[in-house]
């Protein structure tokens, strides 16, 4: 089982530096998409099965297939590609992972330097995250409740397409339909 | 059962983190950037849920949908940003060469 988390977490990680590196956007979805993956086994092996379903079914089902969709609206070109092999040069990106790595070698002091505890190996039921969640966290609830509902409304509000009137005389813009 | 401290799945989340952090800052496409802030938002939902099984608890867990919330609602106006964005400029430049 610890050998599995291991293999998992290494999958994750690899998979999240090439999303970072890749220059074509759809390669860099996949690879998103196999991080994700390999979280919810991590998820799963740490006693958190509600999680782990959660993450392939939002996360990898529904947030990635967004993201591919909109990349397919824009259609792309071999262009792109090229623009983004230009843009990702190598004097671009030395600094900002020095620092980058830096703080994280800070972190990870300051995490390994403190006291350790083997996970207690109790698996939590779906049951009981939603006893905790309809009851201690309700307002949080009614505020996730509200963000999406912002989210929807913004969405539908900024993707709308302008509709162009053209009459014969003046030119209209933003007559909406 | 498993055999893994807290502290490992800590350093986990933090390398996950930091690769996200990394992402946003040496990437100039916006699609690579949400991309990247996704990756920033597993990895705190990820070391939210190691605390909650350290202690054997269902907060943590809550607090990983609390995130998948955020995370959607942000990239479905991030994603409305960048179509809208797209559509205006490309009617007056041709070949679009920023995203």
């Amino acid at each position: 089982m610890t050998i599995l988390f291991y293999i998992a977490a290494l999958i994750a990680i690899v998979a999240s530096i090439m999303v970072v590196t890749r220059t074509n956007i759809i390669h860099a979805l996949l690879y998103m998409v196999i991080s994700l993956l390999a979280t919810a086994v991590m998820f799963f092996l740490i006693g958190a099965p509600f999680i782990a379903a959660m993450e392939i079914i939002i996360y990898a089902g529904a947030i990635m297939v967004l993201f591919v969709f909109v990349v397919m609206m824009l259609n792309l070109g071999k262009q792109a590609v090229e623009q983004e092999k230009r843009w990702l040069s190598t004097e671009g990106w030395y600094f900002p992972s020095l620092l980058s790595l830096i703080l994280l070698l800070e972190i990870g002091y300051l995490i390994v330097s403190g006291q350790t505890a083997p996970f207690n190996g109790r698996q939590i039921p779906p049951a009981e995250v939603g006893k905790e969640l309809y009851s201690t966290y309700l307002i949080g609830v009614e505020l996730a409740a509200i963000l999406l509902m912002a989210g929807i409304i913004g969405a539908y509000h900024l993707a709308r397409r302008k509709k162009y009137v053209v009459h014969r005389f003046l030119k209209t813009e933003g007559a909406e339909q | 059962m498993i055999a893994i401290s807290l502290n490992t799945g800590l350093i986990i989340a933090s390398i996950m983190f930091f690769t996200g952090l990394i992402g946003v800052m040496i990437r100039k496409n916006i699609m690579f950037m949400l991309i990247s802030i996704e990756i920033m938002l597993n990895a705190a939902g990820l070391a939210f849920v190691f605390a909650g099984a350290q202690h054997g608890q269902a907060d943590g867990q809550i607090m990983f949908l609390f995130i998948l919330t955020t995370a959607a609602a942000e990239v479905a106006v991030g994603l409305a940003l960048i179509i809208q964005f797209y559509q205006n400029l490309k009617r007056s430049i041709p070949m679009l060469p920023i995203i």
